[in-house]
């Protein structure tokens, strides 16, 4: 073993152990956030989305990606958000 | 008035059961008229957590068939009076239990009862959706660990959206955690999520904090419910955990490292240095 190794193996030793807790709380907060989002939106958006996507195919050839849709709630009011990436006309 | 409870957790292997059986216990030694039901169908287990398996006659589903009584399928538990428990059948039929069915037999037990605890099944299917929807209360099992931790969230969603008492817009259930398997040690060391942790995450109050113990396998080698171990320390945070969920103000034991004076100052000069 080379004295290099050696010299990181001692630094590892005194190394403060990584906090393996924290990470576990960083990831939960970040995906609880998210599905907690997910889980207020109504049944209906899923369905609708992929309808919305079959009357565009019809008219243009685009991808399930191409079509975002979202909810927005602000003081009792719901803003539905639609957006549509279209393939360039040059193409 | 009866208190229908449900113990629920999405997770499977957390600590329903135990809690479950301990807790129906633990009402029914402070007097309360307690059933316990078991709403794993397919999987029954309480029976065996209560050490009643052998007693077995008639089940849950024989009850909502109609091929037997109530009175029939409760069974009289042994250590403590007052408490008698309805086991889930073994049935592989997953339609067996009806929302009409679990409404009658609630509706009947509630006539002499105190307190209902249902004991979920682990997942989202019928049993555990039945299981909490005509709930008062909820008992939410969570062991400080990520899936876990998730899993509850996705159920407290459930909770406040696929129950009697949201779909009638009535005053929401009544949710308390309850923490198990929680080790103070590796808290300390810094590779589990604290009280703390899981606190800021589910922002739902505290019930109870139960440590990780040998006497819970001990408990269920033997078909007594830990917390008649008054001498084991889940036992006694069970106890603890009871008696707060019965109005007593207590507070949280068995949630600090047991540490040696030497540890101690040394942890401090690591608080000083930081």
């Amino acid at each position: 073993m080379s004295i290099q190794d050696q010299l990181s193996k001692i630094l590892h030793y005194f190394q403060r152990p990584q906090k393996t807790a924290k990470v576990a709380k960083e990831r939960l907060q970040i995906i609880i956030a998210h599905e907690r989002v997910e889980r207020d939106k109504p049944d209906y958006l899923s369905l609708m989305q992929k309808d919305l996507l079959d009357v565009i195919s019809k008219y243009v050839s685009i991808n399930r990606d191409d079509v975002k849709i979202e909810l927005d709630r602000q003081d009792g009011c719901s803003i539905l958000e639609l957006n549509v990436t279209l393939p360039n006309a040059g193409k | 008035m009866t208190k229908i409870i449900v113990v629920t957790s999405g997770k499977g292997g957390v600590g329903k059961t135990t809690t479950s059986a301990s807790f129906a216990v633990g009402l029914a030694k402070h007097g309360y008229k307690t059933a316990v039901i078991d709403f794993d169908i397919g999987l029954r287990n309480l029976d065996l957590i209560m050490g009643c398996e052998r007693r077995v006659v008639y089940d849950f589903v024989n009850v909502i068939r109609g091929e037997a009584s109530l009175n029939q399928a409760l069974i009289r538990d042994k250590h403590v009076n007052e408490l008698f428990i309805l086991p889930a059948s073994q049935t592989r039929d997953k339609d067996a239990l009806t929302t009409e069915g679990v409404a009658a037999v609630l509706e009947e037990l509630s006539k002499t009862f105190d307190y209902i605890v249902c004991d979920s099944p682990a997942g989202i299917e019928r049993g555990a959706q039945l299981a909490m929807y005509f709930a008062d209360h909820a008992l939410v099992v969570t062991n400080p660990e990520v899936s876990s931790v998730r899993d509850s969230d996705r159920m407290l969603g459930l909770l406040s959206s696929k129950t009697k008492r949201a779909e009638e817009g009535r005053e929401p259930i009544k949710e308390h955690l309850i923490l198990t398997r929680y080790s103070a040690k590796r808290v300390t060391s810094g590779d589990m999520l604290s009280i703390a942790d899981v606190n800021d995450i589910l922002a739902i109050p505290l019930l109870g904090v139960i440590p990780e113990s040998q006497a819970v396998l001990r408990a269920s080698n033997s078909g007594e419910p830990v917390i008649l171990d008054t001498e084991s320390d889940a036992g006694q945070a069970y106890a603890d955990t009871v008696a707060r969920f019965l109005g007593e103000e207590l507070p949280h034991r068995f949630i600090e490292e047991k540490s040696s004076w030497l540890k101690r100052l040394l942890r401090f000069k690591e608080k000083e240095t930081i």
